[in-house]
């Protein structure tokens, strides 16, 4: 072993052990070092006595605090709860009328509304309401269903074709397949029903092929029964107004990629699903839900 | 070593050969039989191998220390660390891109992450860290690697549980247990694999010519029996059969989270903090060639680390079924663990007194003492974040990515390329690196990309934990998590963008040790032999 020696540049001596030419110095361990290191020790000590931290046979030690994190949660919860109470009552019991036409009340229902949204509802209808290709856009205008506060309410509750075996409220509608070898349309009677959704759309058509549509809309296929003589939509039976530019299916801008949607919806339609909130989500959320919803979209017709 | 060890030897691998046939015969899903299949290939090489050099060899001279094996460990260490942060930009850039997951079973985030995961961590820093202990063993104990040609085992079995880990995660292998995914047949494999590399990492500190055992011993040996058991604890599993790769674990419920997380914490204590001092303890007072600071220090801080570091798991359940009391025995301990950690972290740095205007000519030097820094600072930003009231912000957010990026990229990292810097001339006998100015570049490219990492994913973090928390005066949430996804999209861009940094640094490594390997020298004057003219 090589002897103690002094280390010119610290001062300080080494410990005398090598290694591979590396020595070591004897410094003491550096006093801020040490206290920080007790300090931290002490505090450890000092929480352990404040909180549950010491396992016993059965149980634990609780701690001069006595609490827990479920204590805690389970504390928080109450004071939301009980803060919000008065106002979760009065959802309940008025009207969608009422609540919309009291300020105070209408403004905590669409916060309230607005917070169930994103978590229930952004999964198919986007965070900003805004839909998607099959998911309407809820800030528009077009209401498949209706967009009155009556009507928004009962789709939330209800759902839209959703298990109708067992769920005999929900909205139904069913748009028959028009081609196919079992269909009631040929493919050019299709391309020409087509042209005049185009048409009544206000987009660039074929305005032969159009007329001939327009009997077939009228006359053969009998469009006109759920989406009106005028492309109005009726939402009693849940036919969409065509008689605009906004699409469920919504493809984009290009008349061509509308027209191409046009025909295949009228071929073998889509049929989408919403679900049915009642059971999941209670009464006061729902008409919350129905508020928020509503001051989106302008409702189209308000009921 | 005779004949006959040899042929024992082909014995023992021939009879893995069998075994590996049995179970390829018998799979009871695909994936099974296909790691049967590259075990087969792995023994029946080794096989070939032993064979063929069985009259050949000539005994090893205990006179001479086995540097072969350290030479493959450090370019299996680079070869997996290019690799590795390749596999690291790549999932980064699907979290900002999600199109790269390509709509494949293959390339998704779910199985690609492990990959990376996997790669940076056992084959980059396992590589390193098994190339760098047996160097440091022999030198500072005097005495050649113990058991023959064990250590070679021990590389190529390491190398075989990194291919069966990975193809494994590729192909949906996996038991679901983070940073210990693998399956049951590889643990069993790695258990043996570690066990060898014990005896002969032991076995040489045995035979040791020296009265005292230099500290970075006592870090690489707490690091492997560490390992060991948690490696055995952790993977306590039952196999569905012994002929198919699915196995349910021992445990279920909390014990199972703790028993994970147990593991989890101390794979980064013991493996990315314990092994790593080991190498710090050699390599920086080497470089900078000045004595240890303070012995007394490393002792007081290795007693110190050891003993808290394996009680700090439960932090990563806070807030969860896990009890309260093991909550507060996890926070209080990872509290407690700071002046411990920080211990390593002045030893150090105060081992560069007198030496700190090395810093200025030696960019290697420069690459340890940032990794130091970088732990120093990982060290701290670790306690802090296991006080509950601030894991209730940082838990499930990118920040715990971030800070975990600093230890790995910074400290982790820095300090193996810096290790390896130093030894790649000394194991290939060259005069000097092929080019300091490559190093310089390295050293800036890695930093910069480590900087634009941890900020981003600080800034991210704490916004997506902000985000996730905030209420409105009723009380209401305000944000969607889809709106918190969004939000972090540049930080993720950004993220990407350092990782790509750190990987290009990585390649200009690789590229500057081939070059000294071929014992090429580039024409100009290095910085380093300059300052000392």
């Amino acid at each position: 072993m090589a002897e103690r020696e002094r280390d010119e540049v610290t001062g300080t001596e080494t410990t005398g052990h090598e290694w591979d030419g590396i020595k070591e110095l004897d410094t003491p361990l550096p006093r801020w070092w040490l206290w920080t290191f007790y300090g931290t020790i002490i505090w450890g000590i000092i929480y352990m006595i404040l909180y549950p931290a010491i396992p016993l046979v059965s149980t634990n030690t609780k701690g001069l605090l006595n609490t827990t994190n479920r204590a805690e949660l389970k504390a928080e919860l109450a004071a939301v709860r009980q803060q919000r109470a008065e106002k979760l009552a009065k959802l309940e019991k008025l009207s969608l009328d009422e609540i919309w036409k009291n300020d105070d009340l209408r403004q905590f229902a669409i916060r309230m509304g607005a917070t169930s949204f994103k978590l229930n509802c952004v999964q198919c209808h986007g965070s900003g309401a805004q839909g998607g290709f099959g998911y309407p856009n809820l800030n528009d205008d077009d209401w498949i269903w209706g967009g009155g506060l009556e009507d928004i309410h009962y789709t939330i509750t209800h759902g839209i074709r959703y298990n109708p075996d067992t769920n005999e409220e929900t909205r139904q509608s069913d748009m028959p397949t028009f081609g196919g070898p079992d269909g009631q349309l040929t493919p050019e009677q299709i391309d020409a029903v087509s042209e005049y959704v185009l048409k009544l759309a206000g987009l660039p058509h074929d305005a032969k092929k159009a007329e001939e549509g327009q009997k077939i809309y009228m006359e053969d296929a009998g469009c006109n029964g759920c989406h009106g003589d005028k492309g109005e939509g009726i939402k009693d039976v849940g036919g969409p107004r065509l008689a605009d530019k906004i699409w469920l299916y919504d493809v984009g801008g290009d008349p061509k990629a509308i027209k191409k949607m046009v025909v295949e919806q009228v071929t073998k339609p889509r049929h989408g699903v919403m679900p049915a909130w009642k059971g999941r989500l209670d009464e006061a959320t729902i008409k919350a839900l129905t508020i928020y919803v509503y001051s989106l979209g302008g409702g189209g017709a308000k009921s | 070593m005779g004949v006959s060890v040899r042929l024992a030897q082909m014995g023992v691998l021939g009879l893995f050969a069998i075994l590996s046939i049995i179970m390829m015969a018998n799979a009871a899903d695909t994936n099974y039989a296909i790691h049967a299949g590259i075990f087969l290939i792995a023994t029946v090489l080794g096989l070939i191998y032993l064979a063929r050099s069985a009259f050949k060899e000539k005994p090893a001279d205990e006179g001479e220390y086995m540097d072969s094996v350290v030479r493959a460990g450090v370019i299996a260490t680079v070869f997996w660390g290019v690799i590795g942060f390749f596999m690291g930009v790549y999932v980064a850039s699907e979290l900002a891109f999600p199109w790269l997951n390509w709509d494949l079973p293959w390339t998704n985030f779910g199985r690609l992450r492990p990959v990376h995961t996997s790669a940076v961590i056992f084959a980059f820093g396992g590589n390193a860290l098994i190339a760098t202990s047996f160097y440091v063993v022999q030198r500072t104990n005097r005495a050649r690697l113990a058991f023959g040609n064990l250590a070679w085992f021990v590389f190529w079995g390491y190398q075989l549980f990194i291919v069966l880990a990975a193809t494994g995660y590729v192909l949906g292998v996996t038991q679901s247990r983070e940073y210990a995914e693998p399956e049951w047949y590889v643990d069993l494999w790695l258990t043996v694999v570690w066990v060898a590399y014990f005896l002969v990492y032991f076995g040489t500190i045995v035979k040791r010519k020296v009265s005292h055992i230099y500290v970075a011993n006592w870090f690489y040996l707490s690091f492997i029996v560490t390992i060991a058991m948690l490696h055995i604890g952790n993977n306590l599993a039952v196999p569905v059969s012994w002929f198919g790769t699915k196995s349910y674990s021992l445990l279920s419920g909390a014990p199972d989270a703790i028993t994970q997380w147990w593991y989890g914490h101390n794979a980064v204590g013991f493996f990315l903090t314990a092994g790593f001092l080991g190498m710090m303890y050699y390599f920086v007072p080497k470089r900078a060639n000045r004595p240890v600071y303070s012995y007394r220090l490393s002792i007081v801080h290795f007693w110190a680390l050891i003993f808290t570091y394996i009680w700090a798991g439960p932090h990563h359940l806070h807030y969860t079924a896990l009890p309260d009391w093991v909550q507060t025995l996890g926070m209080v301990m990872s509290v407690v663990l700071w002046m411990p950690s920080w211990g390593g972290m002045i030893n150090g740095l105060m081992t560069l007194s007198g030496a700190w205007d090395k810093l200025r000519t030696d960019p290697v030097l420069r690459m340890m003492v940032i990794a130091v820094a970088f732990y120093g600072m990982s060290t701290f930003e670790g306690p802090m974040m296991s006080i509950k009231s601030v894991n209730a912000l940082s838990h499930f957010t990118d920040w715990t990515v971030g800070h975990v990026h600093s230890g790995a990229l910074g400290w982790v990292g820095m300090i193996t390329m810096g290790s390896l810097y130093y030894l790649v001339p000394k194991l290939w006998n060259r005069e000097r690196l092929y080019s300091e100015t490559l190093v310089s570049w390295h050293f800036w490219l890695a930093t910069l990309g480590i900087v634009l990492y941890a900020a981003s994913m600080w800034v991210s973090g704490i916004m997506q934990g902000l985000m996730w928390r905030e209420y409105d005066d009723q009380g209401f949430l305000v944000y969607s998590f889809a709106e918190t996804v969004e939000a972090m999209h540049p930080y993720y861009v950004i993220r990407a963008l350092g990782g790509v940094l750190y990987l290009t640094g990585g390649i200009i490594m690789a590229y500057n040790f081939w070059q000294t390997i071929r014992g090429r020298i580039r024409a100009s004057e290095p910085v380093l032999e300059a300052a000392k003219a």
